[in-house]
């Protein structure tokens, strides 16, 4: 017999009995919408995660003071002083694959401008701050390494530090604000970045010369941090060793001492949140394949029922000349038409639904094609899993029997 | 010399209940020429409807040789004895056996379904055939419960036809209808007949076996008479 009469008796089959058909296919359709749905919800978050840590630097490495402790009390890593400008010197020598590098100090208060003042974080840092950070300059100027030697009393306004403290005034650039009685002149403002990853409103900031921090707001010498960019994303990791070893020289360390300072890149970042985010796919994944299971199972339970509903309907395709491996391939058809029909049903009903709930919810959703024909698949191995054992069971039929059975 | 479609010869069949084994068939020997209308008769329980079946190739004889069309049907593979009832036999049953909500011309392509040499156009030119030789050219769209007994008998039968089988058995085949109909039915296939189709009709009715040219008697298994109606009586369509 061949495969397009046999579809067609198992179509045809189905078609005689449609409600019974399309309950055997809502297990499958239940089933792959929701693994559909939630894939696309995981990887949406996934991806929005890596978007949002990828875009809050260019091969980003941040170095912290403090030590990975396993164990023990952890001290605030901001109160260290165990960053100085000299390795930021160091740094600046022995690390040949950055592009650029800045230090940071940072320290928060109210900012006062005129009447109105606003809470906010001031941060000093290098004029390649901003290239670090992927940020620009909206209106105005970024202040130079000049300004920076000379601790220069100007700044530079994030979006929503401007909008507080000017929200009449049109030209912002030239104005001066005050941050803990210091004076700053504005000479520029940044353009807007919006939240980050963690809810954090990344324009609620304003930049200084980290020489005009240190020495006029906080009097201090060391830094508490420092960041550079890696020339590419490849030689990021090789970058982070060369820092890693400049500091350690830098501090003296003896071969058996953990280092006093913590090197992580963005990729580190990024991989960090992206395996969070996998193993909720996968978790997710996993909860909707049960549920796939379940319409598989469902599938074996109807065509039981079938096979022994339609026991003359099968003696009687034998009767006719039907051999066994006939009965067999239709039964395992039907089960596969049912199986892939309910998956095609689900991936649209799953797409309409991912896309749906993104769009109400505002979530992010990306479906892959991956997760469509993996659906897909699955369906079929699920239709022939579980439709076989009940096609077997038809097939092994003895005609006479089945003719006469009532 | 005519033509042997059936030659069996000290057929025997067994069925084991339990540690009893029942003789259905106890060495049944007989001849069916070409073109014959043969009844089986006989009390219930003598073993016709064994016989039809091991005739019909559904089942396989315990002793004794079976040979269908010059093919020795004891030696066959499951597979080759399908091969045997899709393109050498037509079966009519006593309750029809139609698939439910499937028009009468999708009933009678079934047996071309699973014969791959006929394409899906040749399929319905003969499926039409039949149905017309039945009489049924009027109700091909017609699904079983839009018909009447005797309707969806000769749809049946058509399908018995469908794929020129060298032979038509029939398990009382008008069990289920009443005399009119049985008439109309009997008429047809003395028709199908007269056409040179051979028939081998199972009844326990005298009247029917009337209807044929030779009738053979069976008792618990055995052969009690085999004889050759002289007087067969004639239904004009
Ligand atoms: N599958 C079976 N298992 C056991 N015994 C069987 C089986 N099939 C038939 N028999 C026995 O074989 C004998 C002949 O049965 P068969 O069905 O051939 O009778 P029949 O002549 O067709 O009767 P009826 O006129 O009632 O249809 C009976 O005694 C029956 O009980
Ligand atoms: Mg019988």
């Amino acid at each position: 017999m061949t495969v397009f009469n046999l579809s067609k008796i198992a179509v045809k089959a189905m078609a005689r009995n449609k409600m019974r058909t399309f309950l055997t296919m809502l297990g499958i359709i239940i089933g792959v919408t929701s693994v559909i749905t939630m894939l696309a919800i995981g990887q949406g978050s996934k991806q929005s995660i890596q978007e949002q840590i990828s875009s809050m630097g260019a091969n980003m490495i941040m170095v912290h003071p403090g030590s990975d402790m396993r164990g023990g009390v952890r001290m605030d890593p901001s109160s260290m002083k165990s960053l100085t400008l000299d390795d930021l010197s160091a740094i600046r020598r022995y690390a040949a694959q950055l592009s650029a590098l800045s230090p940071m100090v940072s320290s928060g208060g109210q900012v006062i401008a005129g009447g109105s003042n606003w809470p906010t974080t001031i941060q000093g840092v290098g004029e390649d701050f901003l290239m670090i950070r992927k940020m620009e300059v909206a209106e105005g100027v970024m202040f130079t390494d000049y300004e920076v030697k000379r601790a220069a009393k100007v700044c530079l306004l994030g979006q929503t530090v401007a909008e507080n403290l000017f929200p009449d005034v049109e030209d912002v650039v030239g104005q001066t604000v005050r941050f803990k009685n210091i004076p700053l002149k504005v000479i520029g403002v940044l353009a807007a970045k919006g939240q980050n990853t963690f809810g954090q409103d990344q324009d609620d900031v304003i930049l200084a010369p980290y020489t005009t921090i240190q020495k006029r707001i906080m009097a201090i010498t060391h830094i508490q941090s420092i960041y550079a960019s890696a020339e590419s994303e490849g030689v990021s990791e090789q970058a982070e060793k060369e820092i890693t070893m400049a500091l350690r020289a830098s501090h003296s360390l003896a071969d058996d001492e953990e280092d006093d300072f913590n090197v992580r890149s963005q990729q580190e970042l990024i991989n960090t949140f992206s395996s969070t985010s996998e193993m909720l796919t996968l978790l997710l994944g996993a909860i909707a394949g049960i549920s796939l299971l379940v319409g598989g199972i469902g599938i074996m339970n109807i065509m039981f029922v079938s096979v022994t509903e339609r026991t003359r309907e099968i003696g009687l395709r034998l009767a006719v000349g039907g051999r066994g491996r006939d009965i067999l391939s239709q039964f395992l058809m039907e089960a596969v038409i049912v199986s892939v029909g309910g998956g095609l049903f689900g991936v649209l009903l799953g797409l309409a639904l991912a896309y749906g709930m993104g769009n109400m919810l505002d979530w992010p959703v990306v479906v892959t094609n991956q997760s469509i024909v993996i659906s897909f698949v699955v369906c079929a191995v699920v239709g022939i899993f579980f439709g076989w054992y009940p096609a077997r069971k038809a097939a092994g039929l003895d005609p006479i029997e089945a003719l006469r059975y009532e | 010399m005519e033509n042997k479609i059936i030659r069996i010869a000290s057929l025997e069949r067994e069925f084991s209940v339990g540690i009893e084994t029942i003789h259905a068939l106890k060495g049944v020997s007989f001849d069916v020429l070409e073109g014959e209308f043969v009844t089986i008769m006989g009390a219930s329980g003598s073993g016709k409807s064994t016989l039809l079946n091991i005739l019909g190739a559904l089942d396989r004889p315990s002793a004794g040789d079976y040979l269908l069309d010059g093919t020795n049907v004891g030696t066959l593979t499951k597979d080759q004895l399908a091969g045997i009832r899709n393109r050498k036999i037509g079966f009519v049953f006593q309750s029809f056996n139609l698939l439910a909500r499937t028009s009468a011309l999708e009933n009678v392509e079934l047996p071309l379904m699973y014969n791959a040499k006929v394409s899906p156009r040749e399929r319905r030119e003969m499926a039409c055939q039949a149905l017309e030789t039945v009489g049924l050219a009027d109700r091909m769209g017609h699904a079983p419960n839009q018909l009447s007994g005797g309707q969806q008998q000769r749809v049946a039968i058509a399908r018995a036809l469908v794929n020129d089988p060298v032979m038509v058995l029939a398990d009382e085949a008008t069990g289920n209808l009443d005399s009119k109909t049985t008439l109309d039915i009997m008429g047809l296939f003395q028709k199908l007949n007269s056409e040179g189709k051979t028939i081998v009709f199972v009844t326990h009715e005298n009247e029917i076996a009337e209807y044929s040219n030779r009738t053979i008697v069976l008792k618990d298994g055995e052969i009690v008479k085999d004889y050759t109606n002289q007087g067969r009586q004639a239904i004009l369509d």
